[in-house]
């Protein structure tokens, strides 16, 4: 027999997310019973593919894990594998995959708060309807993002899918006067992007805090994007090497991607909010006024607000590329040498949803034994179902059609990446 | 004008955009005119955006299939079926946002050859291949008028 407080809600293929997954909330007699984040794209097995093949493959191989986020893996397989190797790269060749790491977070940044989550504040089912009203707002969106993918073409090859990264650096450095090129874009962009954070400030926040562990990587004197040391913000610190001790994976039944938590803490949250609270203090001097003028604080617990932490960190990607750029000087070689060697090598780098770990076991002639790769949503994605239960349970008022519009929205707060994630997004909820 | 051939050269099928607008380039068609795109919106937009006709040469997946059958779609009939873009938008909704933005050309030609073979590699399968060929005759004449039209 059923209840008239009882009632399920399914969404079947969840939107303007990327991949593939759905969402299911069982309401049982006016409470909420469950709430999952099915992830159903199919295993993707990168991590038993990459087994057997050439110690330099992996940064070509995993950037096709993802097409709004290939920098972020060649930069942790990179790192991993020149740390099995026992080489470090710094210097100009460093600064140089910096740059290319801000050109992924400006187009993907902006992707997101344009094309994929605006709309939901102001209340279009996506951003062809938004266009209609806000027609400048959206060209603005879009030549901003272009700033991004103009970075990502010269430094990485193409825009998508970078060809120019590999182990030990790239096969080919810009002249001075090809990035001198992007600077004048560049400073458009800053004002666009400062536009963006005034934009978004100004959306209405629904009254929503969550209180997970926060974890980010943390490198003392500036903001965190290609290395540092994962630290979260209840004072927990340690190596990358140590990754595999500190953060465990679990399968769960509704889905192929696994789900992690500090092992003996429990769920976390990482991810442009985390890398906020974490790494605040080495905004640039401008990103750091923006978000103070847009009232961000010390930290930000609302998963609403996380597109406002989005905006500022567009402002310090563009700030970062305008310095790297200002104080470039070809390096002496595109790449450092790496030989082969046996060994076990770990790579952290923040990506833009997250800490996106990679750890890899080399033989003695360069060849591959094993990988592990940990991406950004697969961790938080505990931690998001522990929100949405929360969330839920405050909306049972609403009728499904209204409810699970919400609840997508929610989701979108996290700018969950399911092809990354899968080893994910459709909502039901059921009502029982 | 311009003409862009979506898609990516080494999954296939799937390169056959890429693939006529290198047949052209043989046949003399200049470089101004041609250019190769992963899809991506904002480069599309980009890419027609002031042009009077712009031809757009995409692989397609159907079901039930038949392999190297050609598609011709005008601007005013978006495809209503789309497939769900990673993390972006189709090429319906790139149309559609280029409209929104009054950034379409005057003119959208769309074709788009049905694939069969999108897996690893380079080569197409001769059925598109095929299609790809009588594709590049079509679009030539575009470009010859369009040219003749440019210095009638």
């Amino acid at each position: 027999m059923t209840h008239r407080g009882d009632r399920s809600l399914r969404v079947g293929a969840l939107a303007r997310v990327e991949g593939e997954g759905a969402m299911r909330v069982r309401v049982d007699q006016g409470r909420v019973a469950d709430v999952a984040l099915e992830i159903y794209e199919p295993p993707r097995f990168f991590e038993a593919l990459l087994r057997g093949r050439r110690y330099t493959e992996p940064p070509d191989i995993t950037a096709r894990i993802c097409g709004i986020c290939p920098v972020a893996y060649q930069m942790s397989a990179c790192q991993a594998i020149e740390d099995a190797c026992g080489v470090t790269v710094d210097g100009r060749v460093a600064d140089l995959r910096r740059l290319l790491y801000c050109g992924e977070w400006i187009e993907s940044h902006t992707l997101h708060i344009y094309l994929l989550h605006a709309p939901d504040f102001l209340g279009y089912p996506g951003v062809v309807e938004m266009a209609r009203d806000h027609r400048a707002v959206v060209e603005r969106g879009l030549a901003l993002k272009k700033t991004g993918n103009a970075i990502m073409s010269l430094l990485g090859g193409r825009a998508i899918h970078p060809v120019n990264v590999r182990v030990g650096g790239f096969y080919r450095v810009p002249t001075r006067a090809e990035l001198r090129d992007l600077v004048e874009p560049l400073r458009r962009a800053r004002d666009a992007a400062l536009a963006t954070v005034e934009w978004v400030a100004g959306f209405e926040y629904p009254d929503f805090h969550h209180d997970h562990e926060l974890l980010a990587l943390v490198e003392p004197g500036r903001y965190a994007i290609e290395r540092g040391t994962p630290t979260t913000d209840r004072g927990l610190a340690f190596a990358v090497a140590a990754f595999d001790e500190y953060v465990i994976e679990e399968q769960v039944p509704h889905s192929t991607a696994l789900h992690a938590r500090l092992n003996g803490r429990g769920g976390y949250l990482t991810g442009p909010t985390a890398r906020y609270a974490l790494n605040r203090r080495w905004l640039s001097p401008l990103a750091r006024q923006a978000a103070d003028a847009a009232g961000l604080g010390a930290d930000c617990r609302n998963p609403f607000r996380s597109i406002v932490v989005r905006a500022v960190e567009v402002v310090y990607a563009v700030d970062e590329a305008l310095r790297l750029i200002d104080s470039y000087e070809p390096p002496a070689a595109p790449a450092v040498d790496v030989p082969p060697r046996a060994g076990v090598g770990c790579g952290a780098t923040e990506a833009p949803r997250g800490t996106l770990f990679h750890r890899y076991v080399l033989d003695a002639d360069g060849t591959v034994t094993s990988a592990r790769i940990v991406p950004p949503t697969s961790q938080n994605q505990a931690s998001i179902e522990a929100d949405l239960r929360r969330f839920v349970g405050d909306r049972l008022h609403l009728d499904d059609h209204a409810l699970t519009h919400q609840c997508e929205q929610a989701i979108r707060n996290y700018d969950p990446c399911i092809s990354c994630a899968t080893h994910f997004l459709d909502l039901t909820v059921q009502r029982t | 004008m311009i003409v862009i051939g979506v898609g990516n050269s080494y999954r296939r099928d799937d390169g056959v955009g890429p693939y006529v607008v290198e047949r052209l380039r043989e046949r003399g068609v200049p470089d101004e005119v041609l250019a190769v795109s992963d899809g991506e919106t904002t480069e599309l937009i980009d890419l027609w955006d002031g042009e009077d006709l712009a031809v757009v040469v995409d692989a397609v997946r159907a079901a039930p299939t038949h392999p190297g059958r050609i598609h011709h779609l005008a601007v005013a009939d978006p495809p209503a079926e789309r497939c769900r873009a990673a993390h972006g938008l189709d090429l319906g909704e790139a149309v559609e946002l280029a409209r929104v933005l009054g950034r379409l050309p005057r003119r959208l030609a769309l074709y788009t050859v049905e694939a069969t073979d999108i897996d690893y590699g380079v080569g197409l399968t001769p059925a598109v291949i095929e299609a790809a060929g009588r594709l590049t005759d079509e679009i030539a004449h575009l470009v010859q008028a369009s040219a003749s039209a440019d210095t009638g």
